[in-house]
C-alpha cells in the first residue's frame, strides 16, 4: 500500500483511500427479479392450494364420501359463491364482517396503545396488570360472548367488546416487549444527544419499539378476526345483519354443508386477505427500512 | 468546508478547561459489597487538548468517560465540563430507524437548530467526514468504518466543545482504523475541539493524543502521564511512536502485574 501521510499533499491521497474503503466494503443489495419471486413465493401456495381441491374433487368423484349433507363438492360450493355474488349478497356478508373488525381493531389500537405505553413507563401499573394481561392472551376470545351478551345485549356494542377483549391484550403486550427490547445503547446515545423525558420516548423509544408493536398490531388483528366470528357465531341475530359468523350459522341451521363451507372458506380468506394487504406489508417495511429482514 | 469549522469552533468562550475532573471516586454496589471503580482521580483537559485515557480491563476507564459525560454520577468529587459534552461509543449507536443524514439532523433538532438550516448542515457534517452523498443511505447499507464516521459527524452536531470517545474504532478492521485515525487528527486539527479518547490500545494513544494518562486497574487511579510532542502527521509505525509505546506498554504490564501477586 502506497504512502498514506495526512500532509496538505497527500490530503487528497488519504481521500482516495477511504473511498476505495467504503467501496470495496460496502455490501450492494439487489432485489430479486420478478420470475424469481413468482416461483420462489407465488407458485408454492398457489400449488398447495390446487392439491387439496383435488383431493377435496377426488373424495367426490371415487364416491369415498357420497353424503353431500357431510362434504358438498367444490362445485356446489362455487355455484353458492356466484349466487350470492349475483344476488348482490356477497360483498354485503363480507362488508357487514369487515367493518366490524377494522373498527374494532381501530377502538383496540386507542385503548391498547397508551396502555402498552402506561405498563412500559410504570413499574407499579406493569407489577400489577401486567401478568393479568399476559394471561388474558392465552383465554379464549370465545369465552367473552357470553357475558358480553349478558352485559350489552345481542348488538353490534357487544360484538366491539368481545373484539376489544382479544384484541387489547395482544397490542399492549406487542408494544411493551417492543419497548423492553429496545438495545440500552440507544437509550444511552439519545441521552447524550439530550433526547430525555418525553423527547426521549417519542425520538427514541417509540421508533425503537416500532418492530414489537408491529408484531402486536399483527397478533391483535388476528384475535380481532377470530373474536368477532365466535361473537357472530354465537349470537346470531338478524337485525344485526348477516356477517359472515351468521352466514356459516344460517348455513348449520338449513344443514345446507355448501353454505357452511361458503363461510369458512369466506371467512379464511377474507383473514389472510387483510394480513397480506395491511399488515405483513407494514412489517415487511418497518423490518427491511432497518436491515432486518432477512433475505430468503 | 471552513465555514463548518468556524461553525464548531465558535464562541471559544474563555474558559480555562473544557473539562475538569477533580477527586472523583465512584463505587458501585457488587456482590462483596461496595466496590471501589475509581479512586480520586484528578484530571483536566484544556480547550483544544487531546488526551487519551489508557488502561487495561478493570482501571473504570469507560466509568469515568460516562461520569463526564453525565450519564452517571460520581460518589464522591466533582467534574465540571464547558457544556454538555458529546459521547462517541465503541458501537455506532446510530438509529437504524433512520438515514445516516437523518441521524445528523434529529442531533441538530435536539439541540435546537432551525428546521430550515438542518439539512444544509448535516451535508455540510458529513462533507466534513467525507460521505457526501450518503445522507439517503440507510445504517444497516453503510460499512463499519462509515457508521463510525457517521456517528462521529453526528457527535460533531452536537457542537459542544469537548468530544469524549469510548474506544471508537476498537471492532474495526486495522487498515480502516488507521484511515479513521488520520481522519480524526484532521478533523480534530481543523476544529479545535477537546477530545477524551479512551482507549486499551498503546500505539492508538500514542499515536493521537497530546498526552496519554494510564490508569492503574481496580481501583482506577491515574498511575502516570505523559506528553507526546511527536509532530503531526504520525504513523502508527513511526519509530518515535514505537518508542515510546514500548515504555508505556512496560508500565502498563507493571501495573497489571501487582494484580497477580497477592
Amino acid at each position: 500500500m502506497a504512502s498514506t501521510d495526512t500532509t496538505p499533499k497527500d490530503a487528497g491521497d488519504l481521500a482516495g483511500l477511504e473511498a476505495g474503503l467504503d467501496a470495496l466494503e460496502t455490501v450492494q443489495t439487489t432485489r430479486k427479479p420478478l420470475r424469481q419471486t413468482l416461483t420462489q413465493k407465488v407458485l408454492p401456495p398457489v400449488v398447495a392450494v390446487a392439491l387439496v381441491l383435488a383431493v377435496w374433487q377426488s373424495l367426490i368423484t371415487f364416491e369415498v364420501v357420497d353424503d353431500p349433507t357431510k362434504l358438498p363438492a367444490p362445485a356446489d360450493v362455487w355455484a353458492v359463491l356466484e349466487k350470492a355474488w349475483l344476488q348482490g349478497e356477497l360483498l354485503g356478508y363480507i362488508w357487514t364482517s369487515v367493518s366490524r373488525g377494522l373498527l374494532g381493531f381501530c377502538l383496540a389500537l386507542l385503548i391498547a396503545t397508551p396502555l402498552g405505553l402506561l405498563l412500559a413507563r410504570v413499574k407499579l401499573i406493569r407489577a400489577a396488570i401486567g401478568p393479568v394481561l399476559s394471561g388474558l392472551q392465552s383465554l379464549p376470545s370465545v369465552a367473552w360472548v357470553p357475558p358480553a351478551v349478558i352485559w350489552l345485549g345481542l348488538n353490534n356494542q357487544m360484538m366491539y367488546a368481545v373484539i376489544l377483549l382479544g384484541a387489547v391484550p395482544s397490542i399492549a403486550n406487542g408494544l411493551l416487549s417492543g419497548v423492553d427490547q429496545v438495545p440500552p445503547l440507544f437509550q444511552r446515545a439519545g441521552r447524550t444527544l439530550g433526547a430525555t423525558g418525553l423527547k426521549g420516548t417519542w425520538h427514541i423509544t417509540l421508533p425503537a419499539a416500532l418492530p414489537g408493536y408491529v408484531a402486536g398490531l399483527k397478533q391483535g388483528w388476528a384475535f380481532s378476526w377470530r373474536s368477532l366470528m365466535a361473537a357472530e357465531i354465537i349470537a346470531s341475530f338478524p337485525d344485526l345483519g348477516v356477517g359472515l359468523g351468521q352466514l356459516l350459522e344460517n348455513g348449520r341451521n338449513a344443514s345446507d354443508m355448501a353454505m357452511v363451507f361458503e363461510a369458512i372458506l369466506l371467512i379464511l380468506t377474507v383473514g389472510i386477505a387483510i394480513d397480506l394487504l395491511i399488515f405483513s406489508p407494514l412489517e415487511r417495511r418497518v423490518l427491511r427500512t432497518r436491515g432486518l429482514l432477512v433475505k430468503s | 468546508m471552513a465555514t463548518t469549522l468556524a461553525k464548531a469552533a465558535d464562541g471559544t468562550r474563555s474558559a480555562t478547561h473544557a473539562a475538569r475532573i477533580e477527586h472523583v471516586s465512584k463505587s458501585f454496589a457488587g456482590p462483596a459489597g461496595q466496590q471501589l471503580v475509581l479512586d480520586d482521580i484528578s484530571l483536566d483537559v484544556a480547550p483544544g487538548e487531546f488526551v487519551t485515557l489508557l488502561g487495561a480491563s478493570g482501571c473504570g476507564k469507560s466509568t469515568l468517560l460516562n461520569l463526564v459525560a453525565g450519564l452517571d454520577k460520581p460518589t464522591a468529587g466533582g467534574i465540571t465540563t464547558d457544556g454538555r459534552p458529546a459521547l462517541m461509543f465503541q458501537e455506532h449507536a446510530l438509529f437504524p430507524w433512520l438515514t445516516a443524514g437523518k441521524n445528523i439532523e434529529l442531533a441538530l433538532k435536539l439541540r435546537g437548530t432551525p428546521k430550515n438550516e438542518r439539512r444544509e448542515r448535516a451535508e455540510e457534517l458529513l462533507e466534513l467526514v467525507r460521505l457526501g452523498g450518503a445522507h439517503g443511505k440507510r445504517v444497516h447499507e453503510l460499512s463499519g468504518g462509515m457508521r463510525q464516521r457517521v456517528a462521529l459527524a453526528r457527535a460533531l452536531a452536537q457542537e459542544s466543545r469537548l468530544l469524549l470517545m469510548d474506544e471508537p474504532f476498537a471492532a474495526l478492521d486495522a487498515i480502516t482504523r488507521d484511515v479513521l485515525h488520520d481522519e480524526l487528527t484532521r478533523i480534530w486539527r481543523e476544529t479545535g475541539l477537546s477530545v477524551l479518547f479512551v482507549t486499551h490500545n498503546v500505539r492508538e494513544a500514542v499515536r493521537l493524543a497530546q498526552r496519554v494518562v494510564l490508569l492503574s486497574s481496580r481501583p482506577g487511579r491515574v498511575a502516570r502521564q505523559w506528553t507526546v510532542d511527536i509532530p503531526h502527521p504520525r504513523r502508527i509505525e513511526d519509530t518515535a511512536v514505537a518508542e515510546l509505546s514500548v515504555e508505556i506498554t512496560e508500565q502498563l504490564r507493571g501495573e497489571i502485574r501487582r494484580h497477580g501477586q497477592h
